[in-house]
């Protein structure tokens, strides 16, 4: 299974889970975890479910660049760090 | 009753309240956060606040009256942008909350709230949903509307007639001066009278050439409401069928800045904060005035005493002077953090405090 591990910035506003998911793309293991928290999607995807601009994803260790599809593979050995970027703070 | 205010920040929410004739600062929430604008609502004792999360985006937070405790609440979302509007000028997501206000009387429950990139919202719920106002959002007006103070167009002022709540007068920068009549179901612009001279020359009096910083109505006088545009000081006395330009003549004085306030029951009353002028948005000489007319605008008084008179380089937003209902007691808040008041019309100010976080909006409770 695969690892999701969110920022512990966001515990200051909404409960932040560890997700191990079975997802085979980026999009449906965020979805895996928004279905354990919803308030989650509204601070890592904006309205058009694109990536929010000032936070960044790594899937095994390189930066993922479509921020707009969000439909980059992963496998049961990922592990995927949704984080806040170090601009827009 | 003492007076109590709200000052959204840079770095939070602080609560002030008057004591004995002073203010002191009693409370602060969300701090190290951006609240863009906050909101008191006098029908149920509410308040809201407007974050603009620099990673996370623009939440919505409420707190009952009574209560100590925040809760999030929705967020206005714009709807999905359909494959043949890509090629608008902006992308339909929510930037900020650039203003929030009630509905009136008759709505309990009924707020709006104005956005970057220039949409409208409404909640029929205490802010538990948003409905984007599509009849404005729709308006073909809406692609020529550009950014003025941001980089994308916003709503920055709502007014919504005591008289007749389903009449709403907005503020766009860039996008003019809108009224609907039927709440919100129609628009119609209304800049009859204004001018850009920073536009091109065939352009300076197109309507959503127009950038109004600010728009306050008279509470007791509805049809009469003042502008803070960005070329100068109009105010109109029939409902924005035609605006009249006015201009303070003082030498040490400008018509150019961002707030002003109307007097709660005379309409001819009003106050503004001059910045020395578009490229110098700077006080007049680094010295703070407010100006402030009591005869509609046939002259402007400079007011200066108790407010700092050299190497002074503080900016009052479009939200950063309020009045209260009493017509007398001022409060300005300043880009660099700096709170004053007045007891008595602006003829005087005293510090409140050097130390805050640079000020968005200011609002009495």
């Amino acid at each position: 299974m695969a690892k999701l591990v969110f920022t512990q910035q966001l515990r200051r506003f909404t409960d932040v889970p560890e997700v191990e998911t079975a997802a085979t793309d980026l999009r449906a293991a965020l979805e895996d975890a928004y279905r354990i928290n919803p308030q989650l999607r509204g601070y890592i995807q904006d309205e058009q479910g694109h990536l929010r601009q000032h936070v960044v994803v790594f899937i095994n260790g390189k930066r993922l660049r479509d921020r707009t599809q969000l439909n980059d593979a992963i496998s049961a050995t990922s592990m995927v760090y949704v984080l806040q970027a170090l601009s827009g703070g | 009753m003492p007076h109590q205010a709200l000052i959204s920040t840079r770095k939070g929410l602080f609560e002030l309240e008057q004591d004995k004739g002073a203010w002191r600062i009693t409370n602060s929430n969300f701090l190290g956060e951006p609240v863009s604008m906050s909101l008191y609502d006098r029908r149920d004792g509410t308040l809201y606040a407007a974050l603009n999360l620099g990673h996370f985006g623009v939440k919505m937070h409420r707190r009952d009256p009574g209560s100590s405790m925040w809760t999030e609440i929705a967020v206005p979302t714009y709807p999905t942008q359909p494959e043949d509007r890509k090629g608008d000028p902006f992308p339909w997501k929510l930037k900020m909350i650039w203003s929030l206000e009630c509905g009136g009387p008759d709505q309990p429950g009924v707020l709006w709230a104005g956005t970057l990139p220039g949409g409208l919202f409404r909640s029929n719920d205490r802010g538990n949903s948003w409905q984007l106002v599509e009849s404005l959002w729709n308006v073909t007006e809406r692609t020529e509307w550009f950014g003025g103070g941001y980089d994308e167009p916003g709503i920055h002022s709502i007014c919504v007639d005591p008289r007749d709540s389903k009449r709403i007068l907005i503020g766009i920068s860039s996008g003019g001066v809108w009224v609907s009549d039927d709440d919100g179901i129609s628009w119609t612009v209304r800049t009859s009278g204004m001018r850009a001279d920073y536009m091109p020359p065939e352009q300076a009096e197109q309507p959503q050439s127009q950038d109004p910083h600010r728009i306050v109505q008279c509470p007791s006088m509805p049809d009469a409401l003042w502008c803070q545009h960005h070329n100068g000081i109009w105010r109109t006395t029939d409902y924005a069928a035609k605006w009249e330009r006015l201009k303070p003549q003082a030498a040490d004085t400008s018509d150019f800045g961002f707030a002003v306030a109307v007097h709660p029951q005379d309409p001819d009353r009003a106050w503004f904060v001059p910045a020395g002028a578009d490229q110098r948005r700077v006080p007049v000489n680094a010295a703070l005035s407010v100006t402030r007319t009591r005869d509609g605008g046939k002259s402007f008084e400079v007011l200066r005493n108790g407010l700092p008179q050299e190497h002074c380089y503080d900016l009052i937003y479009r939200h950063g002077l309020a009045l209260a209902d009493d017509g007398e007691n001022l409060l300005m808040g300043s880009t660099s953090g700096n709170v004053w008041a007045s007891t008595n019309g602006g003829d005087a100010w005293q510090e409140v405090s050097s130390c805050l976080p640079p000020i968005y909006a200011i609002q009495f409770v």
